[in-house]
């Protein structure tokens, strides 16, 4: 199952979630909220549980 | 009629325009809105002269703020998908080091944060040192409600620019914040000029504030008499109780840019968050040809911005030189 990486839920219909402005939020893997630390030139995104 | 009153009052004699006047700009038809972008171009030039401050920004302590800005997916207080996250040192260095890579002059650390408390100061105290070792760049801060002493210590430290935001005019602030007041923000930024650092007062256009208040903002600003505006325009996020307002028109954000420059004719005023989204590439050009003499570059505390050779490239076609490191000292 993977989930939607701007709201976290796993069914269908999120094409709109991810702005193209935005980083990713939440794991694609397990759907849990992202440690995201944006930089100037670029961000980091790690889950907290999942292997990156 | 108020374009030709700012012609002689703000180009010719360097007086900002009043609270009435700037309102009458921002109530300007949409086909004068070129006729002001010209004017305060004019203005810009004359008065600040046609170099662009270019600067990059990096949160140092992301999300947890027990703030309740309404605007901000940094709150605690709100459900925003936004996780708390700390930068450790070697990585603010490295985010001051692409910075100036860019060609940049300015590098501010940012916490969300109501102030800082001893472990936020005791970073930022190992950082903007770490960065003063190894990176040629100004540093300045964005660190919330300053105590005195935080504020003497940020000096010696020696931090150029603090920056804190009014982010809405006074009467509107009660609609965007409740856990603080306009006023202890007022207070935080007379103790920065005091303490003899550069004076940074931005705000966030589009939180629901009508043209009077904005109007109100610039000439709080213009009151204040900061070193340098960050003009922000919302983006509502998701999970704030901002996230069902539109983004701010394209002409009224053009609008407001003019007019904020004809209130504050030698201000560097910054083009800052939320402009990708309300203005997209043609509104670059447009705001750095209409008075904005500021930039910043890539990305922003948690959201992403252009790629910074896109605003390079822009300025090296517009003929507007990068303001270089030895001007800024």
């Amino acid at each position: 199952m993977s989930f939607c990486p701007g709201c976290g839920k796993s069914d269908a219909g999120h094409e709109s979630c991810v702005r193209p402005l935005d980083p990713p939020r939440f794991c694609i893997h397990c759907g849990r909220k992202l440690k995201v630390q944006v930089l100037p030139t670029g961000y980091v995104a790690t889950c907290v549980r999942c292997p990156t | 009629m108020i374009l030709d009153i700012a012609r002689e009052q703000v180009l010719e004699r360097g007086v900002g325009l009043d609270e009435a006047q700037t309102l009458e700009v921002l109530r300007l038809p949409d086909e004068r809105v070129d006729d002001a972008l010209e004017l305060a171009h004019e203005v810009r030039m004359r008065h600040c002269g046609p170099e662009v401050e270019v600067e990059g920004i990096v949160s140092i302590k992301t999300g947890g703020c027990p703030e309740d800005c309404h605007f901000c997916s940094q709150s605690g207080r709100f459900e925003t998908p936004v996780r708390a996250v700390r930068l450790d040192i070697p990585s603010l260095v490295e985010a001051a080091r692409q910075t100036a890579a860019t060609g940049a002059t300015e590098f501010c650390i940012v916490a969300a944060v109501r102030g800082p408390d001893e472990r936020l100061m005791a970073q930022v105290r190992e950082g903007v040192k770490a960065i003063h070792d190894n990176v040629e760049i100004n540093v300045a801060c964005s660190l919330g409600i300053l105590t005195r002493e935080q504020g003497e210590e940020l000096r010696d430290l020696g931090v150029h620019r603090y920056n804190h935001n009014l982010e809405t005019a006074r009467s509107h602030f009660g609609h965007v914040v409740t856990t603080h007041t306009w006023e202890e923000r007022w207070e935080t930024l007379q103790l920065v000029r005091e303490m003899g650092m550069e004076v940074c007062c931005g705000g966030i256009i589009g939180m629901g504030e009508t043209l009077e208040q904005r109007a109100e903002l610039a000439a709080q600003f213009a009151a204040l008499n900061p070193d340098e505006v960050p003009l922000n325009f919302l983006d509502p996020r998701p999970g704030t109780p901002f996230a069902g307002l539109e983004p701010v028109p394209a002409m009224d954000a053009l609008r407001t840019i003019a007019a904020f420059r004809l209130a504050l004719p030698r201000t560097i005023l910054r083009f800052a968050g939320g402009r990708e989204l309300t203005l997209g590439d043609l509104g670059a050009r447009q705001g750095m040809v209409g008075g904005i003499n500021a930039v910043i570059v890539g990305n922003y505390l948690t959201t992403l911005g252009r790629d910074p050779q896109e605003d390079l490239d822009l300025l090296a076609e517009l003929s507007m030189p990068v303001k270089e490191l030895s001007k800024t000292l």
